[in-house]
């Protein structure tokens, strides 16, 4: 093993455990990823040190906390090259960030007879608050089709673009299959229509190094927890402009400018999509394992998972019973596959019992399992500090249930 | 005989294997005699919710007894709702009401009780316990 790769490993104390009494095989990482050390460190040393509501507390406890907190969103800014810092919104995670954003752009910029592009291969957070949305606002949701592969077919994403699409919301890497989407391509064309662009980013953030200036998308939202940082934080990057015209998502304390009940007025940027008291720990968490990633190079661990997923994908061909969904030329981190005749919940019950962890089941993704003609896979989805040798773990794995249900 | 009677049994049965392998192994035998649900009840309305697996269970009331039949297209789960069949199976509906069914975890199959488990086990039981419940109405 490299000897880099070794070291980065070493960061993970969660790694070293065994379960059922063999040592740990994580490969749900595109569920969540492990949290190495500093990111722990971090939490425990805000609770230790510093913890305190932050924003108008005069005391020196709350004015730590809030430099800390406002630092971290420099540093997340900086992290996906956004413009300024006013445009990264501290949400709870995708999830959290998409809902945001169907709920204000909705009300603020979508009538009747609009429409919204999704894809045949999003997780359900990327389709059902916009089908909410279709529903409060009788707008009409399309969906860009894939081939067999796994890959969106982008003639008809031409096709369905006209002068009513105003939203267009794409994942960056398709949670079930592993897809890398041309979300260039995607961006390019919708702004032609001058319609507005989402990128999902949960499954990206963690393996792909984002630029969000460059690619020019109207948004882009992430989860913490995919990038080695807490659970419970994400953001939603939006460009200023557009924050700026639509309306806040919830109101509450930290989100206002002044209360009366007469009227209302709400803070600036950010703060105005941040009702109430904000995770704290979650953000610090978040600069920690950015930090975290900065350090250990983005690119070099996008290499380790690449040269890992490649080697598993040619070990998983040769196994003549498993197959893989979802073969598309550029993949990320994800390998689903199925064993014929075996259930993928057979199979990751027994992978579990042998200390390998995967997930199984449609991903949050049934349209796309739907389009595919199954009903699930079995999938395992790796982060940097996965190794070959726990490829081969898999595979033995993968032998031995298939010997015990013949 | 009686139901905890059944569950003793099964807890036998299970003590016999120290490997999980075999434990597994067993299941997947145990799956195989499990009384296979007719053709008309394999349907939506007989498909139980929150499983990863689908699993189809069916019960009809026979002389006072109610009678479950069932089939899954996992073979473990299968297992699973074969041992659950063979304590419930046969007896009155309000026997099967009261049930607690704390085999499951004297054997080991602790791991797929929680309730966002993926197999199901919960639903299951819980739909062995509105079909007792509909009978129990009906004959009151």
């Amino acid at each position: 093993m490299d000897k880099n790769q070794q070291q980065l490993i070493n960061q993970f104390p969660i790694l070293k455990q065994k379960i059922n009494k063999f040592p740990l095989v994580y490969l749900d990482n595109a569920a969540t990823t492990q949290k190495p050390q500093v990111v722990i460190d971090a939490l425990v040393d805000y609770y230790t040190n510093f913890n305190s509501n932050i924003h108008r507390g005069v005391h020196k406890l709350s004015q730590k906390a809030t430099e800390a907190h406002e630092q971290a969103r420099i540093t997340v800014k900086d992290f996906i090259k956004a413009s300024s810092s006013k445009e990264i919104v501290f949400t709870k995670g995708t999830t959290d960030s998409i809902n945001l954003l169907a709920f204000s752009l909705g009300e603020s910029m979508l009538k009747e007879n609009d429409e919204i592009i999704v894809t045949e291969l999003e997780h359900h957070s990327n389709i059902v608050p916009w089908q909410m949305l279709c529903e409060r606002k009788n707008v009409k949701l399309k969906v860009i089709p894939v081939n067999d592969e796994g890959e969106l077919l982008l003639d008809e994403y031409a096709n369905l673009l006209n002068e009513r699409t105003k939203i267009v919301a794409v994942g960056h890497v398709s949670n079930a299959l592993g897809t890398i989407n041309p979300i260039q391509e995607i961006i390019d064309l919708a702004h032609q229509y001058k319609a507005l662009v989402l990128i999902d980013g949960a499954q990206a953030i963690a393996h792909i190094p984002v630029n969000v200036q460059e690619l020019d998308c109207d948004f882009y939202a992430f989860s913490g927890h995919k990038m080695y940082a807490p659970m419970g934080i994400g953001v939603l990057y939006g460009k200023k402009h557009l924050l700026e015209q639509i309306q806040p998502y919830q109101g509450g304390g930290e989100m206002i400018e002044s209360v009366t009940f007469e009227k209302t007025t709400y803070n600036e940027l950010p703060f105005k999509f941040e009702a109430g008291t904000p995770n704290v720990e979650g953000v610090l968490g978040l600069e920690a394992a950015i930090h975290f990633l900065l350090k250990e190079d983005l690119n070099q661990l996008s290499k380790f998972e690449s040269e890992v997923l490649n080697y598993a994908t040619e070990q998983l061909n040769k196994i003549s019973r498993v197959k893989i969904i979802g073969n598309a030329a550029k993949k990320a981190s994800v390998l689903s596959f199925l064993i014929d005749g075996i259930h993928p919940y057979d199979a990751g019950t027994i992978l579990d019992q042998l200390g390998i962890a995967v997930r199984t089941g449609n991903h949050c993704a049934e349209p796309i399992m739907n389009r595919l003609g199954i009903r699930g896979t079995i999938r395992a989805s790796f982060a940097a500090y996965n190794t070959k040798e726990e490829v081969d773990r898999l595979v033995a794995a993968i032998h031995k249930t298939i010997d015990m249900f013949g | 005989m009686a139901i905890g009677e059944k569950e003793q049994e099964i807890i036998q049965e299970f003590l016999l294997f120290e490997d999980w392998m075999d434990k597994y192994n067993y299941l997947i035998e145990l799956g195989q005699s499990i009384p296979i649900i007719e053709d008309k009840y394999r349907n939506e309305s007989h498909l139980i919710n929150g499983c990863q697996s689908r699993v189809w269970i069916s019960a009809e009331m026979i002389d006072g007894k109610m009678i479950l039949k069932a089939d899954s297209d996992a073979v473990i789960t299968k297992g699973i709702v074969y041992l659950l069949i063979r304590v419930l199976s046969g007896e009155n509906p309000n026997d099967i009401l009261n049930a607690e069914l704390a085999f499951l975890n004297q054997i080991g199959l602790q791991e797929h009780l929680s309730p966002t488990r993926a197999n199901g086990l919960t639903s299951m039981i819980k739909q062995i316990k509105l079909y007792a419940l509909a009978f129990q109405t009906k004959e009151n």
